[in-house]
């Protein structure tokens, strides 16, 4: 047992080891930009502010959490997708969906009480989320369009949608610049510390529902064999274009509810432009996290906490937060290049293709399944 | 004429017709200039998929070109007075055109390593690319703005005599077409060439018998990693040329994500294209023609019931416009498009099996 | 991965043990029996090993080739004859060993390296890329060029139809690949080796998907070109074929060199027995069947493929329980297409399929199976199992989602894994344990954990689609046996398979697919091959020997 936590979580692990390596590298590199000269000093300054604006406080820790939060339930949200086959890089679009239409909601029961109010506009989210799920899945199933290039579009497509939305209809009253009005109601509620809202505990929930169903539940079953071997699976009697259309609005669901929380939990309001960059990083939170669930938990708690520790690092070590993106680039990078981690530790073992995430360019060439 | 608008649902698109033709002179160079770097991106695509390489990280690569193109041209133009020949181009620029599409290959090198020698799933390899792209144009962008860097300047078009221009409709067109910047002009001759090389050389024989089946190709001595990884490589000048021509001929700076989703209709492009250049080059056009529409329905929106119409539509949809012609062309055409027939499937040169 | 291979010796209780118990052959002299013009060998491959993880599939192998002789390579599958014309090949390098080309050591590191020295192989699985022409195929990697940059296709034609004329055939350079029939395919492979001037000639298994008629005519093509001086390899598993065609045989088994003779002195039970290393019957005896009433009746169907192409047109048959139909035919005759309908995998666009007289005709996977349908695939790795996954997940594949497997959404592990052990036990499947994935079995060990799903359960029609394709003989027989022994206990089976000797060894009555139809219907016990052949290569009428004539005249 242990054997095996350990074969799959080392590999992961030395990425991370790699990749803050040649971020230092390049934090050298670039630290005359910085500080106007070379500082050789400049990575141990700035991860060392990184490590304790994420974990030097309460504050910090909680900081960490919520910022976990969105990443978990985006996390799930690619992660589900690679063990059907699909890469659900519409994270994105399906977040600030899931925000708007929460927002919508939770602005209609401004004046309900909270008990009311919060399920209404979290269950709202997810509805926005599945339907812009739901889309691309179709697609996908009945007409073959590859998830790649029609999830990126609708995320484009969304931005425009909130844009319209915002300006137009759900424009606050006496608001100067585009926005909607504060959501009152449908806040949830603080449970820890200053910033740590209702969402930190739907996250924590999420993980084990979705290891759940995917590991212990015949819809589990179908979807990863789908995943796995769609043609196996026909004959098993499942129908991959239903599974196929399931599993992306499930995905939209989760994404949606990540939206949600964000915008119930931290914002509190809408604006037009609104977006986020949570979808890219839950690919790289499903990616690192091996597609399963556990995994993405702890994946999405390390983002979470460099993004935490990010802000201070910018004020303290004068980097600006992009360098965070930067990382997990590289911790990306690592991950695929294996190969190269296992040279460089000497780590033995075959290099087992992430086979927990089924080949996702199988299906690109176009054609239904 | 004007009668015939009154006409119910036909008036209107006669209507929309005649103000599609009306509005091209003014519509022609936008559409040529939006679909320049999503032809190019397609081109990009084009060298990879038709060898047998999925490469979705087009746009990340477009990006970094962008992005070193600007900063190179900026920095040499505080270090070499401008003294510009044909085309506008000055050291400053040549310097950025040339590191951009240096950067492009050494990206598309890295996808090549990922997806060519370590086998790793080709689609999560281009990803990290735009991942990283993303984030490492957007940190030293950040660094860089701090110190107000000088503009690296711009190229210009081609200067077209009159007489040529004046010939009705073919005039225009040229114009459309030809009185365009170095690189939309090098993206019109690529296309033609590329298309004519294909069916036409040993290198599209090869490259076609490769992306269809690399291993029927190995058995008659064709080298499949080598010709793989200089298809990817060579398609890396495309992706350069289509980067730079966003910083230093269509407009003359950078900001963070400025691709804005080119790469993947690129992509789409392609597919629509039927993975072949002038194909590729019909669709973009198509795609480009939606951004024309926007920038007209804003400049000069027709007329009467047509014009309450369309300007009655939130400005956001044209935008979005594109993006949602993607998708509907996708949904469409891609069952009946195929791929070449190996494309995203690592190639494993030695068989295991005895 | 780790193939542990099941040969036969663990299977059988009652035959004499380990190959490693029976005396070795002594070593034959180098010196192999000489054909009747002695000249100096023009290829030798000496102590070639060659080790992949797991399994040493060339173990000290040595051949030596002369010009002007047919040289066989006779071995079961999994023995190690693709493995060491990989080597020759260049598409696999050899851990020990040399390779001498007229005397000379020689590297072969590639397959260009190969073709530079004169050695030209036909593969098994055709190396063709269909939507390429005929012309571009042969020519692809020697392509004559003009000016430089632009190929020259006008000399490659006429090169061609040269060349095809040469050999009696009438080539048409411009035609896509992937129109062409198999028959077809096959003389594009072989112009492809000799376009290139080749001294050497490997054909790997070039008759598997011939039928008899093509196979002779294949033959005659051997020996002229046997006469023109080329050196011929000749890979098979077939016995008779090799005796016919070869000058010299050379058994493999299980990796090493078992013996090499000449065809005048020895027989089919002789090789059969080097092949596999004990006294073998290598066809087991069926029986007699006692059917009864008609199980499957399948009336008028029509299917279409892919394409839209009707390629099953108004196919008419019927199973009874506890007989065996067998469906002999080339492939691409339409077979692919007609399982898919009787498997649920495709919707037919015509006509009827009634199972146990209640109609099921586009009745999907599922139903088919709770009324009692398993299908044993053809692509055991596409459609009968995810590799990936454990075998207890494969076993459970058709019923995963009711009782006592599951009980609603929530899976029952333990009911899957006791049962799984059951099955793996009963159909000795070897394994470590019945967690580990499919894809870490044997081709063989694979196919029975197929089979025990299949096999098991409520089951009165089993569809068999090339059920022992690539197998090892050990393999082969048990599920030949197992088959035998389902429909003595009333099971209706249909059993499609492109390779003829199986149709005939276990089928009841024999029905012939010729372009889509079924022509003719033989009884199992009086068939004869060449007839059944004959009917496969023309479908059998005038007609249809005139439209193969006009066939190969357009084509």
């Amino acid at each position: 047992m242990i054997s095996r936590i350990r074969a799959v979580v080392l590999v992961p692990a030395l990425a991370i080891v790699l990749a803050l390596v040649t971020g230092a590298i390049l934090m050298i590199a670039t630290s005359p930009l910085v500080t106007g000269e070379l500082s050789l000093i400049l990575p141990l300054q700035a991860y060392l502010a990184m490590l304790s604006g994420a974990f030097g406080s309460f504050d910090g820790l909680v900081r960490t959490l919520v910022n976990a939060t969105p990443l978990v339930l985006a996390g799930l949200a690619v992660g589900i997708g690679f063990k059907a086959g699909l890469f659900n890089i519409g994270a994105q679009g399906q977040f600030i969906v899931g925000a708007l239409l929460s927002t919508a909601v939770a602005l209609g029961v401004n004046d309900a009480p909270p008990l009311v109010g919060i399920p209404m506009a979290l269950l709202a989210g997810m509805v926005g989320g599945l339907v812009w799920g739901f889309i691309p899945g179709f697609l996908k199933a009945y007409t073959g369009a590859h998830e790649v290039v029609t999830t990126i579009m609708l995320n484009y497509v969304a931005l425009a949608v909130i844009s319209w939305a915002v300006s137009g209809p759900m424009r606050g009253a006496n608001v100067t610049f585009a926005r909607t009005d504060d959501i009152l109601s449908a806040s949830l509620p603080i449970l820890l510390g200053r910033d740590g809202h209702l969402g930190i505990l739907l996250a924590a929930v999420a993980v084990p529902i979705a290891a759940w169903l995917l590991y212990r539940s015949t819809v589990g079953f179908e979807i990863r064999t789908t995943g796995a071997n769609p043609e196996a699976a026909r004959y098993a009697g499942m129908r991959p274009k239903n599974l196929i259309v399931f599993t992306m609005s499930l995905c939209g669901l989760f994404a949606g509810l990540a939206g949600a929380t964000e915008i119930l939990g931290e914002v509190g309001y809408m604006t037009a432009s609104y977006s986020t960059g949570v979808g890219f990083d839950a690919i790289a939170v499903a990616l690192l996290g091996r597609a399963h669930p556990v995994g993405i938990l702890f994946a999405a708690l390390l983002f979470g906490a460099m993004q935490a520790g990010a802000g201070n690092m910018q004020i303290l070590a004068g980097l600006p937060v992009q360098m965070v993106d930067v990382l997990q680039a590289v911790i990306l990078l690592f991950l695929t290049a294996e190969i190269v981690v296992r040279r460089i530790f000497r780590v033995r073992g075959q290099t087992a293709e992430m086979v927990e995430m089924a080949s996702v360019s199988r299906s690109y060439g176009g054609g239904a399944t | 004429m004007e009668g015939l608008y009154d006409i119910p649902v036909i008036g209107l698109v006669i209507q929309f017709v005649a103000y599609l033709v009306a509005q091209f002179p003014l519509v022609a160079p936008i559409i040529v200039a939006a679909a320049v770097p999503i032809v190019l991106g397609a081109l990009c695509g084009f060298m990879n998929e038709r060898s047998g390489v999925v490469n979705i990280g087009i746009e990340g690569m477009m990006l970094i070109a962008a992005f070193t193109a600007w900063w190179a041209a900026s920095l040499t133009a505080q270090a070499i007075p401008a003294s510009p020949g044909p085309f506008g181009i000055t050291p400053a620029l040549f310097v950025g055109l040339a590191v951009g599409i240096l950067a492009a290959c050494l990206t598309s090198l890295l996808h090549a390593w990922l997806s060519i020698s370590l086998r790793a799933d080709q689609i999560i390899s281009g990803t990290i690319i735009n991942v990283f792209a993303f984030g490492i144009t957007g940190y030293l962008n950040i660094l860089v703005s701090q110190n107000a860097p000088r503009a690296g300047g711009q190229l210009s078009r081609l200067l077209l005599p009159g007489s040529i221009t004046e010939i009705p409709v073919i005039g225009l067109i040229v114009k459309a077409f030809i009185s365009v910047g170095p690189i939309a002009l090098t993206m019109l001759i690529s296309v033609v060439v590329l298309q004519y090389l294909l069916y036409r050389s040993r290198w599209g024989l090869r490259t076609r018998a490769v992306g269809e089946h690399p291993r029927a190709s190995e058995t008659v001595g064709i080298d499949v990693i080598r010709l793989r990884y200089r298809n990817v490589i060579l398609g890396g000048i495309f992706a350069g040329l289509a980067g730079a021509y966003l910083t230093i001929e269509f407009g003359n700076a950078f900001q963070s994500g400025m691709t804005n989703g080119r790469g993947f209709i690129a992509l789409a492009a392609l597919i629509f294209g039927r993975w072949t250049p002038l194909g590729s080059f019909g669709a973009a056009l198509l795609f480009a023609a939606s951004v024309g529409l926007e920038r007209s329905i804003n400049i000069s929106p027709p007329t009467g019931t047509l014009g309450d119409l369309m300007t009655s539509v939130p400005s956001q949809f044209y935008g979005a416009l594109p993006y949602i012609i993607t998708i509907v062309v996708l949904a469409g055409v891609v069952g009946r498009s195929v791929a070449p027939a190996a494309d995203g499937i690592p190639y494993q040169r030695e068989s295991k099996a005895a | 991965m780790l193939a542990t291979d099941n040969g036969a010796e663990e299977r059988q209780p009652s035959v004499t043990p380990e190959p490693t118990a029976t005396p070795e052959p002594a070593p034959e002299p180098t010196a192999t029996p000489e054909p009747s013009a002695a000249k100096a060998p023009l290829l030798e491959m000496r102590g070639i090993t060659k080790r992949y993880p797991g399994v040493v599939a060339n173990d000290g192998i040595s051949l030596d080739l002369r010009a002007g002789e047919i040289h066989a390579l006779l071995g079961e599958n999994g023995a190690g004859k693709s493995t060491l014309m990989n080597v020759l090949y260049g598409l696999a390098t050899p851990d020990e060993g040399e390779i001498l080309l007229e005397g000379k050591s020689i590297e072969i590191a590639s397959p260009h390296d190969a073709i530079e020295r004169g050695i030209s192989m036909v593969h098994q699985h055709f190396m063709l890329i269909p939507v390429l022409t005929v012309a571009d195929n042969i020519v692809l990697g020697d392509e004559p060029m003009r000016n430089g940059v632009v190929l020259d296709r006008a000399s490659a034609a006429k090169r061609i139809r040269e060349l095809g004329s040469s050999l009696g055939w009438d080539i048409d350079p411009d035609r896509k690949v992937g129109e062409l029939s198999v028959g077809w395919q096959q003389r594009v492979e072989i112009l492809k080796a000799i376009y290139r001037e080749a001294k050497i000639l490997v054909l790997d298994e070039p008759t598997a998907v011939l039928t008899p008629q093509e196979t002779r005519e294949i033959f005659g093509v051997l020996r002229r070109l046997k006469e023109e001086g080329y050196a011929i390899i000749f890979i098979s598993h077939k016995l008779y074929e090799v005796l016919e065609i070869a000058d010299r045989i050379t058994v493999i088994r299980r990796g090493k060199v078992v013996g090499s003779r000449r065809p005048a002195e020895t027989n089919e039970d002789d090789l059969a027995e080097m092949m596999v290393g004990r006294n073998v019957e290598l066809t087991v005896d069926r029986g007699e069947s006692h059917p009864a009433e008609a199980l499957l009746v399948v009336h008028d169907l029509a299917v279409r493929d892919d394409r839209g192409h009707e390629v099953v047109h108004g196919v008419d048959f019927e199973v009874r329980a506890g007989e065996i139909l067998g469906i002999a035919g080339v492939a691409g005759n339409g077979q692919d297409e007609l399982v898919g309908a009787l498997t649920g995998l495709r919707r037919p666009h015509g006509g009827t399929v009634m199972l146990g007289g209640i109609e099921v005709t586009g009745a999907d996977p599922r139903r088919l199976h709770k009324m009692g349908v398993g299908y044993v695939p053809g692509d055991r790795q596409r459609f009968g199992l995810v590799m990936s996954f454990p075998l207890s997940d494969n076993l459970v594949l058709n019923d995963y989602y009711h009782p006592p497997y599951a009980h609603g959404l929530v899976r029952d592990d333990a009911a899957i894994q006791a049962d799984a052990n059951i099955a793996i036990a009963k159909y000795d499947v070897r394994c470590p344990s019945c967690q580990v994935a499919a894809e870490t079995l044997s081709g063989g060990n694979q196919q029975k954990v197929i089979v025990a799903r299949e096999f098991e359960g409520y089951v009165r029609l089993l569809i068999l689609d090339q059920p022992t394709r690539g197998l090892d003989v050990g393999s082969i027989e048990f599920i030949h046996r197992t088959a035998i022994a389902r429909r003595d206990s009333g099971v209706a089976i249909l059993l499609v398979s492109a390779e003829l000797d199986e149709v005939l060894e276990l089928s009841d009555r024999i029905g012939v697919m010729y372009r889509g139809r079924i022509v003719e219907f033989l009884d199992g016990r009086t068939a004869e091959r060449e007839d059944v052949g004959l009917l496969m290569a023309t479908g059998g009428r005038e007609s249809g020997i005139q439209e193969q004539i006009v066939e190969e005249l357009v084509s």
